[in-house]
Protein backbone atom coordinates (compact mmCIF):
# COMPACT_ATOMS: atom_id res chain seq x y z
CA UNK A 1 0.00 0.00 0.00
CA UNK A 2 1.18 3.45 -0.91
CA UNK A 3 0.82 5.95 1.90
CA UNK A 4 0.42 9.68 1.47
CA UNK A 5 2.14 12.51 3.23
CA UNK A 6 0.41 15.75 4.12
CA UNK A 7 2.10 19.10 4.60
CA UNK A 8 0.07 21.84 6.19
CA UNK A 9 1.65 25.31 5.92
CA UNK A 10 0.37 28.50 7.53
CA UNK A 11 -3.25 27.55 7.00
CA UNK A 12 -5.89 30.10 7.97
CA UNK A 13 -9.62 29.68 7.98
CA UNK A 14 -12.34 32.19 8.75
CA UNK A 15 -16.04 31.70 9.38
CA UNK A 16 -17.12 35.24 8.64
CA UNK A 17 -15.20 37.33 11.14
CA UNK A 18 -14.36 34.30 13.29
CA UNK A 19 -10.76 33.13 12.95
CA UNK A 20 -11.09 29.34 13.18
CA UNK A 21 -7.58 28.28 12.10
CA UNK A 22 -4.59 30.48 12.78
CA UNK A 23 -1.39 29.88 10.83
CA UNK A 24 -1.56 26.15 11.38
CA UNK A 25 1.59 24.20 10.48
CA UNK A 26 1.72 20.43 10.61
CA UNK A 27 3.66 17.65 8.90
CA UNK A 28 2.04 14.29 8.48
CA UNK A 29 4.47 11.60 7.45
CA UNK A 30 3.57 8.68 5.22
CA UNK A 31 2.45 5.59 7.09
CA UNK A 32 2.25 7.41 10.41
CA UNK A 33 -0.64 8.06 12.75
CA UNK A 34 -1.25 11.62 13.87
CA UNK A 35 -3.78 12.29 16.62
CA UNK A 36 -5.38 15.71 16.95
CA UNK A 37 -6.49 16.56 20.45
CA UNK A 38 -7.73 19.70 22.16
CA UNK A 39 -10.76 21.27 23.77
CA UNK A 40 -14.13 21.55 22.07
CA UNK A 41 -14.28 24.32 19.49
CA UNK A 42 -10.50 24.48 19.09
CA UNK A 43 -10.69 23.77 15.35
CA UNK A 44 -9.78 20.08 15.15
CA UNK A 45 -12.66 19.13 12.88
CA UNK A 46 -12.15 22.24 10.81
CA UNK A 47 -8.50 21.38 10.20
CA UNK A 48 -9.31 17.76 9.39
CA UNK A 49 -12.03 18.80 6.95
CA UNK A 50 -9.68 21.23 5.25
CA UNK A 51 -7.42 18.30 4.38
CA UNK A 52 -10.01 16.83 2.00
CA UNK A 53 -11.46 20.26 1.25
CA UNK A 54 -14.90 19.60 2.69
CA UNK A 55 -14.04 22.92 4.29
CA UNK A 56 -12.25 25.56 2.22
CA UNK A 57 -9.23 27.18 3.82
CA UNK A 58 -8.62 30.84 3.09
CA UNK A 59 -4.85 31.05 2.99
CA UNK A 60 -1.78 28.88 3.35
CA UNK A 61 -1.26 25.52 1.73
CA UNK A 62 -2.23 21.95 2.30
CA UNK A 63 -0.18 19.61 0.14
CA UNK A 64 -0.91 15.95 -0.28
CA UNK A 65 2.07 14.11 -1.74
CA UNK A 66 3.27 17.51 -2.87
CA UNK A 67 0.07 18.48 -4.64
CA UNK A 68 -1.89 21.41 -3.30
CA UNK A 69 -5.38 20.50 -2.11
CA UNK A 70 -8.32 22.52 -3.37
CA UNK A 71 -6.38 25.17 -5.27
CA UNK A 72 -4.38 25.21 -8.50
CA UNK A 73 -2.56 28.26 -7.21
CA UNK A 74 -3.16 30.40 -4.14
CA UNK A 75 -6.64 31.91 -4.51
CA UNK A 76 -7.53 29.91 -7.63
CA UNK A 77 -9.77 26.97 -6.85
CA UNK A 78 -9.21 23.72 -8.70
CA UNK A 79 -11.88 22.19 -10.93
CA UNK A 80 -14.49 19.86 -9.48
CA UNK A 81 -13.04 17.01 -11.49
CA UNK A 82 -9.57 17.50 -10.08
CA UNK A 83 -10.92 17.84 -6.56
CA UNK A 84 -12.84 14.58 -6.89
CA UNK A 85 -9.73 12.96 -8.28
CA UNK A 86 -7.76 13.95 -5.18
CA UNK A 87 -10.54 12.93 -2.82
CA UNK A 88 -10.60 9.43 -4.25
CA UNK A 89 -7.44 8.56 -2.42
CA UNK A 90 -8.54 10.10 0.89
CA UNK A 91 -10.91 8.18 3.10
CA UNK A 92 -12.99 9.90 5.74
CA UNK A 93 -14.82 8.55 8.75
CA UNK A 94 -17.31 10.74 10.59
CA UNK A 95 -18.50 10.87 14.16
CA UNK A 96 -22.09 10.23 13.03
CA UNK A 97 -21.11 7.39 10.63
CA UNK A 98 -23.15 8.96 7.82
CA UNK A 99 -24.03 5.68 6.19
CA UNK A 100 -26.73 5.83 3.54
CA UNK A 101 -29.77 4.36 5.25
CA UNK A 102 -31.50 3.12 2.09
CA UNK A 103 -28.61 0.82 1.19
CA UNK A 104 -27.42 -2.38 2.82
CA UNK A 105 -23.97 -2.50 4.39
CA UNK A 106 -22.61 -4.06 1.22
CA UNK A 107 -24.31 -1.51 -1.03
CA UNK A 108 -22.91 1.30 1.10
CA UNK A 109 -19.40 -0.01 0.53
CA UNK A 110 -19.94 -0.83 -3.15
CA UNK A 111 -21.47 2.54 -4.05
CA UNK A 112 -18.20 4.44 -4.34
CA UNK A 113 -16.55 1.60 -6.24
CA UNK A 114 -19.34 1.65 -8.80
CA UNK A 115 -19.90 5.41 -9.11
CA UNK A 116 -16.38 6.68 -8.59
CA UNK A 117 -14.10 3.86 -9.64
CA UNK A 118 -16.42 2.78 -12.44
CA UNK A 119 -16.40 -0.86 -11.38
CA UNK A 120 -19.04 -3.34 -12.47
CA UNK A 121 -21.61 -4.29 -9.89
CA UNK A 122 -20.38 -7.85 -9.42
CA UNK A 123 -16.78 -6.85 -8.89
CA UNK A 124 -17.76 -3.98 -6.60
CA UNK A 125 -19.85 -6.26 -4.45
CA UNK A 126 -17.02 -8.76 -4.24
CA UNK A 127 -14.64 -6.05 -3.08
CA UNK A 128 -17.25 -4.72 -0.69
CA UNK A 129 -17.60 -8.18 0.84
CA UNK A 130 -13.85 -8.41 1.29
CA UNK A 131 -13.71 -5.00 2.98
CA UNK A 132 -16.60 -5.86 5.27
CA UNK A 133 -14.99 -9.18 6.15
CA UNK A 134 -11.86 -7.32 7.05
CA UNK A 135 -13.70 -5.20 9.60
CA UNK A 136 -15.39 -8.29 11.02
CA UNK A 137 -18.82 -7.89 9.46
CA UNK A 138 -18.96 -10.86 7.12
CA UNK A 139 -22.31 -11.87 8.61
CA UNK A 140 -23.93 -8.42 8.43
CA UNK A 141 -23.47 -7.52 4.79
CA UNK A 142 -27.17 -7.58 3.89
CA UNK A 143 -28.23 -5.51 6.89
CA UNK A 144 -29.41 -1.97 6.47
CA UNK A 145 -27.77 0.55 8.83
CA UNK A 146 -30.90 0.63 10.97
CA UNK A 147 -30.30 -3.03 11.82
CA UNK A 148 -26.71 -2.49 12.93
CA UNK A 149 -25.28 -1.34 16.26
CA UNK A 150 -23.35 1.91 16.38
CA UNK A 151 -20.04 0.07 16.47
CA UNK A 152 -21.05 -2.03 13.47
CA UNK A 153 -22.21 1.04 11.57
CA UNK A 154 -18.90 2.75 12.17
CA UNK A 155 -17.04 -0.34 10.97
CA UNK A 156 -19.14 -0.31 7.79
CA UNK A 157 -18.17 3.35 7.38
CA UNK A 158 -14.50 2.38 7.72
CA UNK A 159 -14.98 -0.44 5.21
CA UNK A 160 -16.64 2.04 2.83
CA UNK A 161 -13.54 4.20 3.03
CA UNK A 162 -10.89 1.48 2.78
CA UNK A 163 -12.62 -0.28 -0.11
CA UNK A 164 -11.64 2.75 -2.18
CA UNK A 165 -7.99 1.91 -1.42
CA UNK A 166 -7.12 5.30 0.01
CA UNK A 167 -3.59 6.40 0.79
CA UNK A 168 -4.74 8.61 3.63
CA UNK A 169 -7.50 8.18 6.19
CA UNK A 170 -9.15 10.95 8.17
CA UNK A 171 -11.14 10.17 11.29
CA UNK A 172 -13.28 12.76 13.07
CA UNK A 173 -14.01 11.48 16.56
CA UNK A 174 -14.93 8.04 15.23
CA UNK A 175 -15.89 6.65 18.63
CA UNK A 176 -17.52 9.66 20.28
CA UNK A 177 -21.06 8.67 19.33
CA UNK A 178 -20.64 5.10 20.57
CA UNK A 179 -21.65 3.44 23.80
CA UNK A 180 -18.49 2.74 25.82
CA UNK A 181 -18.63 -1.01 25.29
CA UNK A 182 -18.59 -0.55 21.50
CA UNK A 183 -15.57 1.75 21.36
CA UNK A 184 -13.05 -1.10 21.47
CA UNK A 185 -14.22 -2.86 18.30
CA UNK A 186 -13.81 0.32 16.28
CA UNK A 187 -10.43 1.21 17.77
CA UNK A 188 -9.21 -2.32 17.00
CA UNK A 189 -10.04 -1.93 13.32
CA UNK A 190 -8.18 1.37 13.35
CA UNK A 191 -5.17 -0.22 15.01
CA UNK A 192 -5.06 -2.86 12.30
CA UNK A 193 -5.11 -0.16 9.64
CA UNK A 194 -2.30 1.70 11.40
CA UNK A 195 -0.24 -1.49 11.65
CA UNK A 196 -0.62 -1.97 7.89
CA UNK A 197 1.06 1.36 7.34
CA UNK A 198 -1.87 3.60 6.50
CA UNK A 199 -1.35 7.32 6.95
CA UNK A 200 -3.97 8.34 9.47
CA UNK A 201 -5.12 11.63 10.97
CA UNK A 202 -7.40 11.03 13.92
CA UNK A 203 -9.33 13.62 15.90
CA UNK A 204 -10.02 11.89 19.16
CA UNK A 205 -10.77 12.15 22.84
CA UNK A 206 -9.46 8.60 23.35
CA UNK A 207 -6.19 9.42 25.05
CA UNK A 208 -5.41 5.72 25.38
CA UNK A 209 -5.52 5.35 21.60
CA UNK A 210 -3.38 8.46 21.18
CA UNK A 211 -0.86 7.18 23.72
CA UNK A 212 -0.52 3.70 22.27
CA UNK A 213 -1.11 4.03 18.56
CA UNK A 214 -0.15 7.55 17.53
CA UNK A 215 3.28 8.37 16.19
CA UNK A 216 2.68 12.01 16.96
CA UNK A 217 0.08 13.98 18.84
CA UNK A 218 -0.89 17.52 17.94
CA UNK A 219 -2.66 19.74 20.44
CA UNK A 220 -4.95 22.53 19.28
CA UNK A 221 -6.53 25.38 21.14
CA UNK A 222 -8.53 28.37 19.92
CA UNK A 223 -7.60 27.71 16.30
CA UNK A 224 -3.88 27.42 17.02
CA UNK A 225 -1.72 24.37 16.82
CA UNK A 226 -0.05 24.72 20.19
CA UNK A 227 2.30 21.79 20.04
CA UNK A 228 3.10 18.60 18.20
CA UNK A 229 5.36 15.87 19.50
CA UNK A 230 5.52 12.20 20.45
CA UNK A 231 2.55 10.96 22.44
CA UNK A 232 4.73 10.56 25.48
CA UNK A 233 5.99 14.12 25.45
CA UNK A 234 2.55 15.63 24.79
CA UNK A 235 0.53 13.42 27.12
CA UNK A 236 2.96 12.75 29.96
CA UNK A 237 5.40 15.63 30.09
CA UNK A 238 3.75 18.59 28.35
CA UNK A 239 5.74 21.80 28.55
CA UNK A 240 2.94 24.14 27.50
CA UNK A 241 0.61 25.18 30.34
CA UNK A 242 -2.40 25.05 27.98
CA UNK A 243 -1.79 21.35 27.34
CA UNK A 244 -1.22 20.75 31.06
CA UNK A 245 -4.51 22.35 31.95
CA UNK A 246 -6.40 20.44 29.21
CA UNK A 247 -5.01 17.13 30.44
CA UNK A 248 -5.78 18.01 34.05
CA UNK A 249 -9.42 18.59 33.11
CA UNK A 250 -9.42 15.37 31.13
CA UNK A 251 -8.05 13.33 34.06
CA UNK A 252 -10.49 14.90 36.49
CA UNK A 253 -13.42 14.09 34.26
CA UNK A 254 -12.29 10.51 33.77
CA UNK A 255 -11.38 9.65 37.33
CA UNK A 256 -13.91 8.31 39.76
CA UNK B 1 -85.58 9.76 -2.04
CA UNK B 2 -85.77 8.20 -5.40
CA UNK B 3 -82.84 6.32 -6.86
CA UNK B 4 -84.60 4.99 -9.93
CA UNK B 5 -83.25 7.84 -12.04
CA UNK B 6 -79.83 6.22 -11.81
CA UNK B 7 -80.93 3.72 -14.41
CA UNK B 8 -80.94 6.62 -16.82
CA UNK B 9 -77.97 8.58 -15.45
CA UNK B 10 -75.79 5.75 -14.17
CA UNK B 11 -73.60 5.40 -17.27
CA UNK B 12 -73.00 9.15 -17.49
CA UNK B 13 -72.08 9.31 -13.80
CA UNK B 14 -69.67 6.40 -14.14
CA UNK B 15 -68.08 8.00 -17.13
CA UNK B 16 -67.82 11.21 -15.18
CA UNK B 17 -66.15 9.38 -12.33
CA UNK B 18 -63.72 7.85 -14.82
CA UNK B 19 -62.83 11.33 -16.03
CA UNK B 20 -62.42 12.53 -12.47
CA UNK B 21 -59.96 9.73 -11.78
CA UNK B 22 -58.15 10.42 -15.04
CA UNK B 23 -57.85 14.16 -14.34
CA UNK B 24 -56.74 13.54 -10.80
CA UNK B 25 -54.19 10.87 -11.68
CA UNK B 26 -52.58 12.70 -14.58
CA UNK B 27 -52.78 16.07 -12.84
CA UNK B 28 -51.04 14.57 -9.81
CA UNK B 29 -48.34 12.83 -11.80
CA UNK B 30 -47.58 15.87 -13.97
CA UNK B 31 -47.89 18.25 -11.04
CA UNK B 32 -45.44 16.15 -9.04
CA UNK B 33 -43.02 15.97 -11.93
CA UNK B 34 -43.13 19.74 -12.42
CA UNK B 35 -42.85 20.25 -8.66
CA UNK B 36 -39.78 18.03 -8.52
CA UNK B 37 -38.11 19.96 -11.31
CA UNK B 38 -38.91 23.22 -9.51
CA UNK B 39 -37.49 21.89 -6.24
CA UNK B 40 -34.26 20.84 -7.96
CA UNK B 41 -33.99 24.22 -9.68
CA UNK B 42 -34.42 25.94 -6.34
CA UNK B 43 -31.65 23.84 -4.87
CA UNK B 44 -29.09 24.02 -7.66
CA UNK B 45 -29.82 26.76 -10.19
CA UNK B 46 -28.17 30.20 -10.18
CA UNK B 47 -30.07 32.77 -8.21
CA UNK B 48 -31.70 34.67 -11.10
CA UNK B 49 -33.39 31.52 -12.27
CA UNK B 50 -34.38 30.79 -8.69
CA UNK B 51 -36.04 34.22 -8.47
CA UNK B 52 -38.11 33.58 -11.55
CA UNK B 53 -39.21 30.23 -10.22
CA UNK B 54 -39.98 31.76 -6.84
CA UNK B 55 -42.19 34.36 -8.55
CA UNK B 56 -44.06 31.56 -10.32
CA UNK B 57 -44.64 29.84 -7.00
CA UNK B 58 -45.95 33.00 -5.36
CA UNK B 59 -48.35 33.75 -8.21
CA UNK B 60 -49.78 30.26 -8.40
CA UNK B 61 -50.10 29.86 -4.66
CA UNK B 62 -51.55 33.31 -4.26
CA UNK B 63 -54.48 32.93 -6.67
CA UNK B 64 -57.59 30.74 -6.58
CA UNK B 65 -57.64 27.66 -8.79
CA UNK B 66 -60.86 28.83 -10.38
CA UNK B 67 -59.26 32.06 -11.54
CA UNK B 68 -56.26 30.17 -12.94
CA UNK B 69 -58.61 27.93 -14.92
CA UNK B 70 -60.56 30.87 -16.34
CA UNK B 71 -57.38 32.61 -17.39
CA UNK B 72 -56.09 29.44 -19.02
CA UNK B 73 -59.31 28.40 -20.74
CA UNK B 74 -60.80 31.73 -21.74
CA UNK B 75 -57.65 33.81 -21.82
CA UNK B 76 -55.47 31.19 -23.50
CA UNK B 77 -56.98 31.65 -26.99
CA UNK B 78 -56.03 35.36 -26.85
CA UNK B 79 -52.39 34.30 -26.94
CA UNK B 80 -53.01 31.42 -29.33
CA UNK B 81 -53.34 28.69 -26.68
CA UNK B 82 -56.61 27.08 -27.72
CA UNK B 83 -57.29 23.98 -25.64
CA UNK B 84 -60.25 21.66 -25.29
CA UNK B 85 -61.82 21.51 -21.86
CA UNK B 86 -60.14 18.27 -20.76
CA UNK B 87 -56.55 19.14 -21.72
CA UNK B 88 -57.07 22.62 -20.32
CA UNK B 89 -58.28 21.10 -17.08
CA UNK B 90 -55.29 18.76 -16.92
CA UNK B 91 -52.84 21.54 -17.59
CA UNK B 92 -54.62 23.68 -15.01
CA UNK B 93 -54.40 20.98 -12.34
CA UNK B 94 -50.74 20.39 -13.15
CA UNK B 95 -49.90 24.05 -12.78
CA UNK B 96 -52.04 24.51 -9.70
CA UNK B 97 -50.45 21.58 -7.84
CA UNK B 98 -46.84 22.15 -8.87
CA UNK B 99 -45.81 24.79 -6.31
CA UNK B 100 -47.25 22.77 -3.44
CA UNK B 101 -45.46 19.66 -4.65
CA UNK B 102 -42.29 21.71 -5.06
CA UNK B 103 -42.48 22.87 -1.45
CA UNK B 104 -43.03 19.29 -0.29
CA UNK B 105 -39.97 18.08 -2.20
CA UNK B 106 -37.90 21.02 -1.00
CA UNK B 107 -38.49 20.19 2.63
CA UNK B 108 -38.00 16.51 1.86
CA UNK B 109 -34.56 17.29 0.47
CA UNK B 110 -33.77 19.38 3.49
CA UNK B 111 -34.57 16.43 5.71
CA UNK B 112 -31.66 14.46 4.21
CA UNK B 113 -28.84 14.77 6.75
CA UNK B 114 -26.03 16.89 5.38
CA UNK B 115 -23.46 14.40 6.65
CA UNK B 116 -24.75 11.75 4.26
CA UNK B 117 -24.18 14.11 1.35
CA UNK B 118 -20.72 14.97 2.65
CA UNK B 119 -19.87 11.29 2.94
CA UNK B 120 -20.62 10.95 -0.76
CA UNK B 121 -18.54 14.02 -1.60
CA UNK B 122 -15.67 12.72 0.50
CA UNK B 123 -15.31 9.58 -1.61
CA UNK B 124 -15.34 11.65 -4.80
CA UNK B 125 -18.88 11.18 -6.13
CA UNK B 126 -20.09 13.78 -8.64
CA UNK B 127 -22.92 16.09 -7.66
CA UNK B 128 -25.12 14.40 -10.25
CA UNK B 129 -24.46 10.96 -8.75
CA UNK B 130 -25.16 12.37 -5.31
CA UNK B 131 -28.51 13.73 -6.44
CA UNK B 132 -29.48 10.50 -8.17
CA UNK B 133 -28.24 8.03 -5.61
CA UNK B 134 -28.57 9.82 -2.28
CA UNK B 135 -30.60 13.03 -2.35
CA UNK B 136 -33.49 11.87 -4.55
CA UNK B 137 -34.20 8.50 -2.96
CA UNK B 138 -33.90 9.77 0.60
CA UNK B 139 -35.64 13.08 -0.13
CA UNK B 140 -38.55 11.33 -1.85
CA UNK B 141 -39.00 9.01 1.08
CA UNK B 142 -39.24 11.86 3.55
CA UNK B 143 -41.65 13.66 1.22
CA UNK B 144 -43.95 10.68 0.91
CA UNK B 145 -46.55 11.35 3.63
CA UNK B 146 -47.01 14.96 2.51
CA UNK B 147 -47.17 13.90 -1.14
CA UNK B 148 -49.94 11.45 -0.44
CA UNK B 149 -51.76 13.99 1.64
CA UNK B 150 -51.65 16.65 -1.03
CA UNK B 151 -52.73 14.26 -3.77
CA UNK B 152 -55.78 13.52 -1.66
CA UNK B 153 -56.51 17.23 -1.44
CA UNK B 154 -56.17 17.41 -5.22
CA UNK B 155 -58.95 14.85 -5.77
CA UNK B 156 -61.39 17.42 -4.52
CA UNK B 157 -60.03 20.24 -6.65
CA UNK B 158 -61.12 18.31 -9.73
CA UNK B 159 -64.75 19.35 -9.17
CA UNK B 160 -63.77 22.88 -10.18
CA UNK B 161 -63.00 21.58 -13.66
CA UNK B 162 -66.76 21.25 -14.21
CA UNK B 163 -66.92 25.02 -14.54
CA UNK B 164 -64.93 24.94 -17.77
CA UNK B 165 -67.17 22.03 -18.91
CA UNK B 166 -64.78 19.14 -18.36
CA UNK B 167 -67.23 16.20 -18.27
CA UNK B 168 -66.08 14.84 -14.92
CA UNK B 169 -68.24 13.69 -12.04
CA UNK B 170 -69.32 17.09 -10.75
CA UNK B 171 -70.31 18.14 -14.24
CA UNK B 172 -72.49 15.05 -14.68
CA UNK B 173 -74.00 15.45 -11.24
CA UNK B 174 -74.91 19.05 -12.03
CA UNK B 175 -76.45 18.06 -15.30
CA UNK B 176 -78.47 15.33 -13.68
CA UNK B 177 -79.73 17.52 -10.91
CA UNK B 178 -80.80 20.39 -13.13
CA UNK B 179 -82.61 17.99 -15.43
CA UNK B 180 -84.35 15.98 -12.69
CA UNK B 181 -84.23 18.26 -9.64
CA UNK B 182 -82.86 15.29 -7.67
CA UNK B 183 -80.18 17.42 -6.00
CA UNK B 184 -79.87 15.34 -2.86
CA UNK B 185 -79.54 11.99 -4.55
CA UNK B 186 -77.10 13.28 -7.12
CA UNK B 187 -74.85 14.87 -4.55
CA UNK B 188 -74.97 11.83 -2.29
CA UNK B 189 -73.66 9.79 -5.17
CA UNK B 190 -70.94 12.35 -5.69
CA UNK B 191 -69.95 12.11 -2.02
CA UNK B 192 -69.91 8.33 -2.18
CA UNK B 193 -67.65 8.26 -5.23
CA UNK B 194 -65.21 10.71 -3.66
CA UNK B 195 -65.16 8.81 -0.42
CA UNK B 196 -64.28 5.67 -2.40
CA UNK B 197 -61.50 7.41 -4.27
CA UNK B 198 -59.95 9.07 -1.22
CA UNK B 199 -60.16 5.92 0.86
CA UNK B 200 -58.45 3.90 -1.86
CA UNK B 201 -55.67 6.43 -2.30
CA UNK B 202 -54.96 6.66 1.39
CA UNK B 203 -54.94 2.90 1.86
CA UNK B 204 -52.67 2.27 -1.10
CA UNK B 205 -50.52 5.21 -0.01
CA UNK B 206 -50.11 3.87 3.51
CA UNK B 207 -49.13 0.45 2.26
CA UNK B 208 -46.67 1.90 -0.22
CA UNK B 209 -45.15 4.07 2.47
CA UNK B 210 -44.76 1.14 4.84
CA UNK B 211 -42.99 -0.85 2.18
CA UNK B 212 -40.66 1.95 1.18
CA UNK B 213 -39.66 2.88 4.71
CA UNK B 214 -39.21 -0.68 5.92
CA UNK B 215 -35.46 -0.30 6.29
CA UNK B 216 -35.50 3.35 7.27
CA UNK B 217 -37.78 3.65 10.26
CA UNK B 218 -37.64 1.72 13.50
CA UNK B 219 -41.02 0.15 14.13
CA UNK B 220 -41.89 -0.99 17.62
N1 LIG C 1 -19.90 26.38 9.64
C1 LIG C 1 -19.44 27.14 10.66
N2 LIG C 1 -19.83 28.43 10.76
C2 LIG C 1 -19.39 29.21 11.75
N3 LIG C 1 -18.55 28.78 12.72
C3 LIG C 1 -18.14 27.51 12.69
C4 LIG C 1 -18.57 26.62 11.65
N4 LIG C 1 -18.00 25.42 11.88
C5 LIG C 1 -17.25 25.56 12.98
N5 LIG C 1 -17.34 26.81 13.48
C6 LIG C 1 -16.62 27.33 14.66
O1 LIG C 1 -15.26 27.06 14.50
C7 LIG C 1 -14.69 26.64 15.72
C8 LIG C 1 -13.96 25.34 15.53
O2 LIG C 1 -14.92 24.34 15.29
P1 LIG C 1 -14.53 22.80 15.15
O3 LIG C 1 -15.77 22.07 14.82
O4 LIG C 1 -13.39 22.67 14.23
O5 LIG C 1 -14.06 22.46 16.63
P2 LIG C 1 -13.58 21.07 17.22
O6 LIG C 1 -12.23 21.27 17.77
O7 LIG C 1 -13.76 20.00 16.22
O8 LIG C 1 -14.59 20.88 18.43
P3 LIG C 1 -15.31 19.54 18.97
O9 LIG C 1 -14.33 18.84 19.84
O10 LIG C 1 -16.46 20.08 19.77
O11 LIG C 1 -15.75 18.75 17.80
C9 LIG C 1 -15.81 26.58 16.74
O12 LIG C 1 -15.74 27.73 17.55
C10 LIG C 1 -17.05 26.59 15.91
O13 LIG C 1 -18.08 27.28 16.57
MG1 LIG D 1 -15.11 18.37 16.04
Amino acid sequence: MQASSVEIRKVNKFYGPFHALKDVDLNILPGKVTCLIGPSGSGKSTLLRCINFLEEYDSGEIRIDGQMMGYDAPGRKMSGRKLREMRRSIGMVFQQFNLWPHMTARENVAEGLIRVRGMGKAEAHERASAALTKVGLADKMENHPLRLSGGQQQRVAIARAIAMEPRLMLFDEPTSALDPELVGEVLNVMKTLAAEGMTMVVVTHEMGFAAHVADQVAFMEKGELVGVDTPDRILHQPADPRIQSFLRTYHERNSF
Amino acid sequence: MDFSIFQQYGPALLKGFGNTILCWALGTVFGMALGLVIALIQRYAPKYIRWIVQAYIEVIRGTPFLVQLFVLYYGGPLIGLRLDALPAGLLGLTIYGSPYFAEIFRSGFRAVPHGQIEAARAIGMTELSIVRRILLPLGLVSSLPALINFSIILTKETVILSIITVPELMYQVNRMSTETFRFLEANLVLALFFWLLVETISRVGRRFEARITKHLIERT
